[in-house]
């Protein structure tokens, strides 16, 4: 690696002068397990680092029944799963926030840092995307609000200009009777990249027996992670059967548009789409019905 | 041209300060800066835990934290454990399962199960496994691992 700057600014604003001042020769490191990486073998070139940590704002978690829960965006993971309140919250979310890396990566990496890197292999981004995330902005002219299904626009890349950052991300508090999951397919049990990824989200009737509403959101099976709405639209209204989630996950895959490569086939990310479909709306109607 | 940067931390209780460059890691500072090789380099990029350190109490790849960020911190390394009385409880249960074979893996997998014993010292055998999920061994097959950090708990339980 070449001469790179390292800053640690303690303001929003302080860090958004200095990714103005560098433009696409700055970035902005929270956990710094993707972009360290990146560096050291080549695949980015910087002038100057500027450490997300020190600003209160992108290290906040806060939650309450009324507003939600606000994610600062360097928030690292076992912060979030380590808030009781947030985990009761949140199950989704928790289901990817403990499955990022192992327990070293987990002790640095965030879900905003994993938005931004805005890999199509994300694990926490179609919870985000499912819970109705909505991404906080902070530019030099102040901020803007992006849902998280907006938020990715290619490998590696996202909506952020040069001269702006995540800041945090939001949260609706959870609605009654309404449930997420997020699971991955990987060849071990820990520690791998996903092969195919399914999050998804639902909220039922009062009687727990019908959809009023569903999201579901794919992960490495496009070159952004999907967000698949009319699979979800699919469910709304109908009464929660093997038949309306069969249907949502074949449409589900419609939405994909998989490769090959090294880990997988197109025909098996298709097929675990599928699966991992079926298997997350059950898992989101237990967690709706209480369970 | 930038100069080094002075960092001020604690390593293993000591207050250390030292010089490096902005990109350097953590690894390298301790390694190459500091002359503390027991933290092993082995794929430098997040994968294999053998650079595992204790960053203010949670375990950390050292190889993805760079050294200017352990400014006011406190670190563990695998220097910090013996004391001059004797081996820790998990190093002495790791010669005693002979949970190693050529080494290289160890002082991560050590450093990582003090991170899960300090906290945890009932912790079973599938808490164990997940919690090395981040350490490679290419020669124990693991066993001999997960026996010697369920013994070392025990040990540090009584």
């Amino acid at each position: 690696m070449e001469w790179i700057d390292f800053a640690a600014p303690t303001t929003v604003s302080e860090a958004v002068g200095l990714l103005a001042q560098h433009g696409d020769r700055a970035r902005m490191i929270a956990g710094g397990t993707d972009i360290l990486v990146q560096l050291r073998g080549g695949r980015r070139s910087l002038d100057l680092i500027v450490d997300a940590k020190g600003i209160p704002e992108l290290n906040e978690i806060s939650y309450d029944p009324q507003n939600g829960l606000t994610l600062g965006a360097a928030a690292p993971c076992y912060r979030i799963y380590g808030n009781q309140t947030v985990a009761d919250a949140y199950p989704g979310l928790m289901d990817a926030a403990t499955l990022i890396g192992g327990i070293q990566i987990q002790g640095r990496a965030s879900i905003g840092g994993n938005l931004c890197n805005a890999a199509p292999s994300g694990d926490s981004i179609p919870p985000v995307i499912v819970l109705g995330g909505v991404c906080n902005i902070a530019g030099p002219n102040g901020t803007r609000q992006v849902a998280a299904e907006d938020f990715c626009t290619g490998p590696g890349r996202n909506v952020l200009e040069n001269n702006e950052m995540l800041v945090s991300i939001n949260f609706p508090a959870p609605q009654p009777h309404a449930g997420a999951n997020y699971l991955r397919f990987i060849p071990r049990n820990e520690m791998d990249i996903a092969i195919a990824g399914v999050g998804s989200s639902v909220v039922l009737d009062d009687s727990g027996q019908n959809f009023v509403s569903a999201r579901i959101s794919l992960a490495s099976v496009a070159p952004i992670p999907v967000f698949a709405s009319e699979a979800a639209a699919s469910l709304a209204g109908k009464p929660v059967s093997d038949e309306a989630i069969q249907a949502a996950s074949e449409l589900a895959i419609e939405a994909s548009s998989p490769i090959d490569d090294m880990r997988g086939t197109i025909r098996q990310r298709r097929h675990l789409i599928g699966v991992l479909t079926r298997r997350t709306l059950n898992n989101a109607v237990q967690r709706a019905r209480g369970g | 041209m930038p100069g080094l940067v002075h960092v001020q931390t604690t390593i293993n209780g000591d207050e250390v300060n030292f010089l490096c460059e902005p990109r350097q890691s953590l690894l390298e500072c301790l390694r190459d800066v500091l002359g503390m090789t027991g933290s092993k380099e082995g794929c430098n990029d997040g994968n294999c835990g053998a650079c595992t350190v204790l960053f203010d109490g949670r375990i950390v790849d050292s190889c993805l934290v760079l050294g200017v960020e352990a400014q006011g911190k406190e670190i563990t390394t695998i220097e910090g454990l013996a004391t001059p009385e004797g081996l820790h409880p998990i190093q002495q249960a790791f010669l005693e399962n002979a949970a190693l074979q050529c080494g290289i893996c160890t002082p991560g997998f050590i450093v990582a199960s003090k991170g899960l014993l300090d906290n945890e010292p009932d912790a079973d055998e599938a808490r164990v496994r997940h919690w090395l999920a981040g350490n490679l061994c290419r020669c124990t097959g693991y066993d001999k691992i997960v026996r010697a950090v369920l013994d070392a708990g025990q040990q540090m339980r009584q």
